[in-house]
């Protein structure tokens, strides 16, 4: 294998790992099989284990997701792409009302080990139905594993982890990330779900990210860096389950508390962090917590106008600076 | 049907009758919460086409599905006591009337949301065919729920993949309160689209049971041989309303009479005089049924409620509900 691996190479790759190692993981979504992905990201499969277990779909959300439950239900572990995350509404029933709820309204008799991978956010300029961050649709729903890996090397351990899980798991791949490139993890690589990642040490501030705010809060800790700020940076890696503690652990070093989150302010996973630092880390608090969201209104067109509407660099440099001066 | 498959059929559909009533009666009673969607007068699908199924076919029903669980092997009991909220319910009480399950059966389950079950089907009939078993998987709906998309979007993709899955629609004449025929274009809601998308759409008289077990036994051989789904289309009736809450009284008292007089279980009694089976024979099998739902209402009444503790167990695989690490 390369030194280096794309995200979208890694997406593939992880989902490859699982299919050989397990006959009962089967894929199915639109344009995955014979043209390998409108984002390339399942490239190979279909070569490798034939159109049998790497099924196109034909664009029919609800029987897909629904059919990948059926399956899943019956013995297979599904992995169904939905093309893009804003068309999850068109099979939404299936993620809240079916999915999650099925091992409990059946009093534990049905499992549901299937992956719903979709690829995520804005960026791009795709306009308002292509560019959605849409993880806090899921995070509202009990019963639903939401995955958000940032790097080629996560994305592949925590797909192991997610098709072994025997939990419905909601796979979100960013968009703004597939082109980007890290290490290839070893063999078995597994990134338990629920571990959240402290990617850059430091001692002033706890940046909370996740997915395509990773590599931002990143970039906004190396510009604060020569202001003599030392930015901690926490990468969630999932909201379900969430990894609280790595997150109270930091503030203990940091006292300081910024979330950067893609979706809007209204109802985004910043909340569900802030609100547990407020109720159980109250005391580790220096400063008023900050959160870093989009703004509620329809993803635009243009870049300049996504930019305002979305995170930046420069939104999470402010915001830091606001807080560290207090 | 041979006449002993048919006397059986009729004891099987005068349990559920009696099981619906005994609901019907609990709920008068308070013992039961929240809504039931009774089937009686719908026995003779649910029989007739478990007669026809193995038993390790898949099962997915709606929220009016006791007599697809009873059919499949859930116990009056069991059923009754998760009606009553008990401990020993089907569901341990987390499911109620409307998510009647029985994995362990094949009976797959009971879903609320209209049409949302039959890409289930779909998917387990593809898992089937996957692990090259012969199993088929079937799906009943109402007529209500051929005009939700997931009907269309199953219907293509079982067909484009040819996968052994049969769509039964019961066509009880009504959606909630709205006749089917005020809101659809076709006569035959569930038949008339099979050929759209180049699948079988049959009908049949959906209160003959031995009428459902041909037409099931037939095209459930058709899909077994890897011709693909069907679509079948049983003309039925409910003798209540929609739910509990609703008195029916917007139907024509000469409709409902003359649906009365075409009830499955009097059409089995007649078919098994005609077959010349003794009235004592038929009494037995009615003794019998009233006796096993007299018990099992006594005994679903003298389950324990469930330990509040439960409602936080059975989101996930580890038993438990635990969203934060
Ligand atoms: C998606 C959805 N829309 C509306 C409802 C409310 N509702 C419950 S039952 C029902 C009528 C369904 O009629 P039909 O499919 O013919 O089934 P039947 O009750 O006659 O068995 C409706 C509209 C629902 N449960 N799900």
């Amino acid at each position: 294998m390369a030194d280096v691996i794309t995200y979208r190479e890694a997406v593939a790759e992880g989902i490859a790992r699982e299919m050989r190692r397990d006959t009962s993981v089967v894929c199915l979504g639109e344009d995955i099989a014979a043209a390998e992905g409108v984002f390339k990201t399942t490239v190979g499969l279909r070569a490798e284990f034939g159109a049998e277990r790497v099924w196109d779909t034909p664009i029919s959300e609800q029987a897909i997701v629904g059919a990948a439950m059926g399956a899943a239900m019956t013995g297979m572990r599904p992995v169904a792409e939905i093309m893009f995350s804003d068309f999850l509404a068109c099979c939404w029933d299936y993620l809240a009302n079916e999915i999650p709820k099925v091992r409990y309204m059946t009093g534990g008799q049905v499992t549901v080990p299937l992956v719903v991978r979709t690829a995520n956010g804005g960026g791009l300029g795709f306009g308002a139905q292509h560019s959605q961050a849409t993880e806090n649709w899921a995070l509202t729903v009990p019963g639903l594993k939401i995955a958000a890996p940032a790097t080629p090397a996560d994305v592949i351990g925590m797909m192991a982890a997610a098709i072994r899980s025997d939990d419905p798991v909601v796979f979100f791949e960013h968009k703004a990330l597939l082109a980007t490139k890290g290490p290839p993890p070893p063999p078995d690589h597994v990134v338990e779900l629920g571990r959240a990642a402290v990617v850059r040490e430091g001692a002033d501030i706890t940046l909370v990210a996740l997915a395509a705010t990773v590599p931002l809060a990143l970039k906004a800790a190396d510009m604060l860096s020569g202001e003599g700020i030392e930015a901690e940076v926490v990468d969630l890696r999932c909201l379900v389950p969430l990894d609280a503690a790595t997150v109270l652990d930091s503030l203990r070093r940091t006292s300081r508390l910024l979330t950067v989150e893609e979706n809007p302010y209204q109802g985004g996973w910043g909340a569900t962090v802030v609100s547990i630092v407020a109720d159980e880390g109250f005391g580790l608090l220096d400063a008023p917590v900050r959160r870093v969201a989009g703004e509620c209104v329809p993803l635009p067109f243009a870049d300049a106008l996504e930019e305002q509407v979305i995170p930046t660099v420069d939104k999470v440099v402010t915001a830091v600076r606001g807080l560290a001066a207090y | 049907m041979d006449v002993a498959a048919l006397l059986t059929c009729y004891e099987r559909m005068a349990v559920i009758r009696r099981t619906e009533k005994a609901a019907h009666d609990l709920f008068l009673q308070g013992l039961v919460k929240g809504t039931t969607h009774l089937a009686a007068g719908q026995e003779a699908i649910a029989v007739g086409a478990s007669a026809a199924l193995r038993p390790d076919d898949y099962v997915f029903a709606t929220y009016r599905g006791h007599h697809h669980a009873l059919a499949r092997g859930a116990t009056p009991e069991e059923c009754l006591a998760e009606l009553m909220s008990r401990a020993t319910g089907l569901c341990k009480a987390k499911g109620g009337s409307m998510h009647l399950t029985k994995a362990a059966t094949g009976m797959l389950g009971s879903y609320a949301i209209v049409g949302s079950h039959l890409p289930m089907a779909v998917g387990a009939a593809w898992s089937a065919r996957l692990r090259g078993t012969e199993q088929l998987a079937v799906a009943f709906f109402g007529d209500g729920a051929t005009n939700i998309g997931a009907f269309h979007e199953s219907l293509n993709l079982a067909a484009v993949w040819k996968l052994p899955v049969l769509f039964v629609c019961e066509n009880n004449q009504y959606m909630e309160y709205t006749p089917i025929a005020d809101v659809t274009a076709v006569a035959r809601p569930a038949a008339d689209r099979a050929p759209a998308h180049g699948i079988p759409g049959e009908v049949v008289d959906g209160n003959d049971v031995e009428a459902v077990e041909e037409a099931v036994a037939r095209l459930a051989r058709r899909a077994r041989a890897g011709d693909g789904p069907a679509v079948l289309e049983a003309e039925t009736y409910r003798h209540f309303g929609h739910s509990r809450s609703d008195p029916a009284a917007y139907r024509p008292a000469e409709e409902v009479e003359r649906w009365l007089k075409h009830d499955p279980l009097d059409l089995a009694r007649g078919r098994l005089a005609e077959l010349g089976v003794q009235a004592e024979a038929v009494a037995e099998a009615d003794e019998r049924a009233r006796a096993v739902v007299e018990r099992a209402v006594e005994a679903a009444k003298a389950g324990p409620p469930p330990d509040p503790r439960e409602a936080l167990t059975d989101v996930w695989a580890d038993g438990g509900a635990a969203w934060r690490t």
